[in-house]
């Protein structure tokens, strides 16, 4: 099947003042301002970390191994998104719905990842026998010790972690959440497009309406590189 | 890793000559390197030996992760300069409140 020939990219000249697309330059002025709304975010978890009165507090909660894979599909979605635009531009519209296609269901992977993490902590249990040596009980058991009559007893309470539990909960899922809803909106914004594709409205010369979603999507996952270092990485690390 | 970009020209508003995309192999090394990246970091969580040192240890690779990320699948790289300016700046600014919200609440200093 013989290809459009491909859609030079940055070659175009746009009838403005700087030559540039104006929908483009309002999308980055846009991410420039969501570096904000998450910069102050990230700012405020950091603030208030460790000052939680009760737990559970990360190291409770967070399960490194389910997040790295979580990441992992993220960081997966960007590869399919931008092989989506480029097959666009090379007038393969068979290729753009298939790697559009994948991004989605990856971006809907992360998001299931995230609702499992969520249900996992609202409905975190702390759950250890007595017998364990205390040095191997986080913070937040310890505090349970004194049920402990004898070495045979098994603690076992429900403490979820929700918005309302601690400063962890809140800033925690506040942060996320709105990651989360971001993402969500990038789920819709594309497969909008992949059904628009069918009606024509999607096209290799109308490549732009993709490039945005795009530059949406890359700036979701940049987010969560950063989330996932300072918040997850950070914050379970023993030796710090 | 040589990156090579596909080559087509085109003026710009400055009469700079722009690249085009790169190809389909440059996007998926640069998907790898960002599974590398993220491998390693996982990785060093578990060398509790480092201690305080994997602060800048992390840091410095989720950096690299993000300036992949934004200079070849944003195609800042290739893209005009503007962009990256609008981009840069709301960053900047971002990190500049960050660290004034640490230094208000004293942490880490």
């Amino acid at each position: 099947m013989a290809h459009a020939p491909a859609i030079a990219h940055g070659a175009e000249h746009e009838d403005t003042t700087t030559g540039l697309n104006h929908r483009k330059l309002l999308m980055w002025a846009f991410l420039g301002s969501d570096c904000m709304f998450f910069g102050t975010l990230l700012g405020t978890y950091l603030v208030y970390q460790g000052k939680s009165k009760v737990g559970p507090f990360p190291e409770d909660v967070f399960s490194i191994p389910v997040t790295s894979t979580s990441t992992f599909v993220l960081l997966m979605s960007s590869m399919s998104m931008v092989l989506a635009y480029a097959a666009l531009t090379r007038g393969s519209m068979k290729g753009f719905r298939i790697w559009l296609f994948s991004t989605a269901i990856l971006g809907m992977t992360f998001l299931a990842f995230q609702v499992f993490e969520f249900r996992e902590f609202a409905n975190h249990e702390v759950h250890f026998e007595c017998s364990t040596p205390l040095s191997e009980l986080t913070e937040y058991e310890k505090t349970f010790v004194s049920q402990c009559t004898d070495a045979s007893v098994v603690v076992e309470e429900q403490h979820g972690l929700t918005p309302r539990t601690n400063l962890f909960g809140t800033t925690f899922l506040t942060l996320t959440g709105f990651h989360g809803a971001h993402v969500t909106l990038g789920v819709v914004w594309l497969l909008s497009l992949f059904f628009y594709s069918f009606k024509g409205g999607v096209r290799p010369e109308t490549n732009l309406d993709v490039d945005l979603a795009a530059l949406y999507w890359h700036f979701v996952d940049v987010v969560w590189i950063v989330i996932f270092t300072v918040v997850y990485l950070f914050g379970v690390f023993p030796g710090i | 890793m040589r990156m090579m970009a596909e080559e087509t020209h085109g003026q710009g508003a400055n009469g700079d000559i722009h690249t085009g995309h790169p190809t389909p192999l440059i996007y998926f090394k640069v998907a790898m390197s960002l599974c590398a990246i993220t491998a390693a970091e996982v990785a060093i969580f578990y060398v509790e030996a480092l201690g305080h040192g994997i602060i800048p240890i992390l840091i410095v690779l989720s950096a690299a992760k993000f300036i992949l990320v934004a200079m070849f699948y944003m195609h800042l790289r290739y893209d005009s300069r503007l962009f990256s300016g609008f981009f840069v700046a709301g960053l900047v600014l971002a990190i500049l409140v960050f660290i004034a919200l640490l230094a208000l609440f004293r942490v880490f200093f």
